[in-house]
């Protein structure tokens, strides 16, 4: 039999407001555990949680950017389960009246539009951490997390395969990044993400039974912990087993899940020390007036504006700093194609390569562009460029400066490049002898001896061409 | 000879001010008469000697009495957390916690140069009415050492002359229903009037703080001190307001009240229903109409009250769980067993019975039977009130049904003690409870209960009936003789 594979997420995403959704500690990251606490984020006795309007702000405006439909009446509960990183003994969450619902991402689907469908969004603290140190029988409890604000966005079960998922991710951390609501980075933990999977025989409109698989450390995971489910999952059924709803945790090392716990009920109650959210419509609309441009508009019109393939526009937009840059860059330059070529090969692998980002960078657009125009007029050869463009990035300076400086200025000089043509072609009788008996390969090792002498800075179309003349004399 | 134990906080005032005592000379007497006394009464779980004599003398050193509570002593309810002094909420799981901060009350009663002589006993996280469930001892009625004083000590402690006047709570009604065990004088204010910061307490949708002392004067004197909006109370409200000892001048007019047929039933004491309707009479003698109306749904109020009580209760206690302050285990095998043995030591037996009514309160099940019925039920009680308000300006009910009862007989954790009170705190509304008679020895209290944020009217109802009668001065004969 075929199965189906139904796979939704739920995605924890830490916003990036300055202070905790319910006190006004720092969210910063702290050197000394515990330092970032007080008596309300540390749930001592009468303290109350008071709410965070940035929060808000931030929530609404990732709601909307999800295609959400707001709450005008939203409210806050309690979701009880002991833990030593949860301080109160509950976590503050939305459970009966969540801030958002109905929403949808986006993702390409063998080439064609899919939306996945988002339940709800809502907002809530984050908790603290454990610090295990190792060989001791003790853990130790760091609460500067706790009270960290988070949004949890459910999917719906929409998603039919591990690439199906990981498009999904990608295209909602480029959304929440674009609006500046996160910086969504999964490995550093201000994006987390629980699967919960099932599969049903092709054809059948009832779900199966789902596993929820906890512990996912990068998008990678999540693609090869649903894959490794589908598996596990199928073998059982085939074999006449039955699933049993339970939490899994991946282990990155073996490549499996394993069983964690079996099904949680966790009481929700009202928090009553919490007034309801209420937005109200002028409120929404101001929020919603400062959401950008979002990645799937942008990728649009960079196709038609600027005539890029989409391969290019989706690898630009996926950034919404890169996409910036890109478009400062255009301004200054005519051939947006050889633009793009430029940031996705030689800025993308430099940024890999050093583990900075492009708002690290110390040159300007319009710094790039000049160096762009260089090659155009001949100044350089565009293989000296990338050296020159490793030297802008390296140190901030202008391509002509490290031009002048290093002395890259590409030798264009017609009687310049015939002598030291006419040097190497004595110094290599053999290889002149061999090109004129047809062996034309010979004309790169000479075309090579020329550069070497040169320090890859004479012009190589210009040495071509001289060579040709004097070889085919 | 003038004894400084037995002023009220207008009095100290005055003669604070023109300085013929001194703030110390205050403190030391009522020290000594704790000393004396409290062995008996039992009203302090901690006292604050040492702090409170040498904030005294700074004080005095300073000389500046402007302020109404300049100087003057006050015992606070443990359940109110204070600054570098142990709050306890009557519990071996709070036994040795010592708050690293103030409640707003706490800071505004310091700021007025307030100084705090001690904190009073309480049942269990509150969780009763008589101070048995408390971890540390029952507390004595000074009227009758074999009476309960009510769930707060610290009406005894007010009436005993252990203290001039309290900062107390009420979330079914302990400020109210110990000040008239005690024959003193409790006003629970509106929710939101007083911000709840720094309460330790167990059911937040219901719990209020408010003062406890020895006549309505004072009594307003003190909520000018505590009330009004608190950044960090966000149910704090930001309705004005007035000076509640200015507006005591007013001359009342036209004033009519309500007296709710339900408060007067079988289940009500006959010499306390006598008590109520003399009051009435006093009333209506001085020109106030008084007629009999009806609150349909209060019937409902005690089971619905402690439904709702429980559900919240259960999960206020989650934050006890002895991993960051509060009583931990000293043996356990794992995690689980660490929350367990904490938990199951840390508390007795009135909060594991409300914890775990409580949680299955909050279950589907329990949830969908009584939790949801018990809201709706609220607010039907709710809309009883605002119906009979816009007949009348006040209401008035006894405070409890039965006077002060005897230790060790109320068995049940649903006290019928609370009939009158818990309406109030389900409605959110605020009402006071003044001397208005005595039954087997022992003092009854009237209430009387105003519309939401109308404070000032209450106080001057009470002020009015207080001049009009002489309970207030036979409550210090009788208990002296």
């Amino acid at each position: 039999m075929n199965y189906e594979t139904i796979v939704g997420l739920e995605v924890h995403v830490e916003l990036s407001t300055k202070t905790k959704i319910f006190c006004g500690c720092s969210t910063e990251f702290s050197k000394e555990p515990n330092s970032h606490c007080c008596p309300i984020c540390l749930g001592m006795p009468g303290t109350i949680p008071l709410m965070n309007k940035s929060v808000v702000e931030y929530a609404t405006k990732a709601g909307l950017a999800l295609n959400c439909q707001i709450a005008e009446f939203s409210r806050f509960d309690r979701k009880k389960y002991f833990y030593p990183d949860l301080p109160k003994g509950y976590q503050i969450s939305q459970y009966y009246i969540p801030l958002a619902r109905n929403g949808y991402v986006e993702i390409d689907s063998n080439g064609k539009k899919k939306r996945i469908g988002i339940r709800i969004m809502h907002m809530e603290e984050d908790a603290g951490k454990l610090v295990h140190e190792e060989g001791s029988s003790y853990s130790l409890v760091d609460l500067d997390r706790a009270g960290v604000p988070l949004i949890e966005i459910v999917s719906e079960p929409d998603m039919r395969s591990g690439e199906e998922a990981w498009q999904y991710l990608n295209n909602l951390k480029t959304i929440l990044q674009y609006i500046e609501v996160s910086d969504c980075k999964i490995e550093e933990g201000s994006m987390r993400c629980d699967i919960n999977i099932s599969l049903r025989p092709e054809g059948s409109n009832e779900f199966g039974t789902k596993v929820e698989v906890k512990n996912l450390g990068s998008f990678r995971a999540v693609k090869r912990a649903i894959e490794y489910e589908e598996k596990r999952q199928r073998e059982i059924l085939e074999s006449g087993g039955s699933i049993v709803q339970e939490t899994r945790r991946w282990d990155e090392d073996r490549g499996i899940t394993i069983f964690m716990r079996g099904k949680v009920d966790n009481r929700y109650s009202p928090e009553p020390n919490l007034a309801p959210v209420i937005m109200r419509k002028d409120w929404k609309d101001e929020i919603s007036a400062r959401i950008p441009e979002l990645p799937g508009a942008k990728k649009e019109r960079f196709i038609k504006e600027y005539g890029l393939p989409e391969y290019d526009a989706s690898i630009i937009t996926a950034s919404k700093v890169l996409s910036n840059f890109y478009e400062e860059c255009v301004k200054h330059y005519h051939d947006p194609k050889v633009v793009s070529n430029w940031l996705m090969v030689e800025l993308l692998s430099i940024l890999n390569e050093t583990g900075q980002g492009i708002e690290d960078l110390k040159f300007t657009p319009k710094q790039f562009c000049d160096m762009l125009a260089m090659i155009d007029k001949g100044t350089i050869s565009g293989k000296i460029a990338k050296d020159v463009f490793r030297e802008m990035f390296a140190t901030g300076k202008s391509p002509e400066a490290i031009v002048e400086e290093k002395g890259l200025v590409q030798i264009s000089d017609e009687a310049e490049l015939e002598s030291i043509a006419k040097r190497v072609m004595e110094a290599n009788p053999k290889s002149v002898e061999d090109y004129k008996n047809g062996k034309k390969k010979a004309l790169g090792f000479l075309v090579g001896q020329v550069m070497k002498e040169t320090k890859g800075k004479a012009n190589p179309q210009m040495i071509n061409a001289i060579f040709s003349r004097l070889l085919d004399q | 000879m003038l004894e400084l134990d037995k002023l009220t906080i207008h009095k100290a005032h005055e003669l604070l001010s023109k300085k013929e005592i001194t703030s110390e000379e205050l403190t030391k007497a009522l020290l000594k008469r704790i000393e004396e006394m409290d062995g008996k009464i039992k009203a302090y779980v901690t006292l604050n000697s040492e702090e409170a004599l040498e904030r005294s003398s700074e004080i005095d050193k300073k000389g500046d009495f402007t302020e109404d509570l300049s100087g003057i002593p006050v015992a606070v309810k443990d359940n109110i957390c204070t600054k570098d002094l142990r709050t306890t909420c009557a519990s071996k799981m709070l036994e040795n916690f010592v708050p690293p901060y103030d409640a707003t009350v706490i800071k505004k009663l310091k700021e007025k140069n307030a100084l705090i002589l001690g904190k009073t006993n309480l049942d269990e996280f509150d969780m009763g009415s008589s101070t048995e469930s408390s971890y540390f001892f029952t507390s004595k009625n000074p009227w009758n050492l074999e009476r309960v004083p009510g769930g707060s000590s610290s009406a005894a402690a007010v009436a005993a002359d252990l203290a001039i006047y309290s900062l107390d709570s009420d979330t079914g009604g302990a400020v109210r229903q110990s000040a008239a065990y005690c024959g003193v004088v409790g006003l629970k204010p509106t929710y939101g009037r007083v911000s709840r910061f720094g309460l330790a307490g167990n059911a937040g949708s219901m719990d209020t703080i408010g003062p406890i002392t020895k006549d309505v004067k004072d009594c307003a004197i003190v909520l000018n001190a505590i009330s009004g909006m608190d950044l960090f109370d966000p149910s704090s409200s930001d309705t004005i307001v007035p000076d509640y000892l200015e507006s005591l001048k007013t001359n009342l007019q036209n004033v009519k009240i309500g007296i709710p047929k339900e408060f007067l039933g079988d289940a009500v004491n006959k010499d306390i229903k006598n008590a109520i309707l003399n009051a009435a009479k006093t009333f209506e003698d001085m020109g106030f109409i008084c007629e009999e109306t009806s609150l349909p749904n209060v019937e409902y109020a005690l089971w619905v009250h402690y439904v709702i009580a429980s559900a919240e209760a259960s999960s206020e206690m989650c934050q006890y769980d002895g991993v960051r302050f509060g009583h931990r285990a000293q043996h356990y095998e794992n995690l689980k067993d660490l929350y367990k043995k904490s938990r199951g030591e840390g508390f007795g037996l009135e909060v594991k019975k409300r914890t775990i009514l409580g949680t299955y309160l909050l279950d589907l099940e329990g949830n969908d039977k009584y939790l949801v019925k018990a809201y709706k039920l609220r607010t039907l009680i709710k809309q009883d009130f605002e119906k009979a308000f816009e007949k009348y300006d006040f209401l008035i009910t006894p405070t409890t049904p039965t006077v002060a009862f005897k230790i060790g007989e109320a068995k049940d954790s649903l006290n019928v003690n609370d009939m009158c009170t818990v309406p109030v705190n389900l409605a959110g509304l605020p009402a006071i409870s003044i001397p208005c008679g005595f039954a087997e020895g022992l003092p009854i209290g009237l209430q009387i209960i105003g519309k939401a944020f109308d404070e000032a009217g209450i106080l001057q109802v009470a002020y009015a009936f207080e001049r009009n009668t002489d309970y207030h001065k036979k409550l210090i004969a009788w208990k002296e003789a």
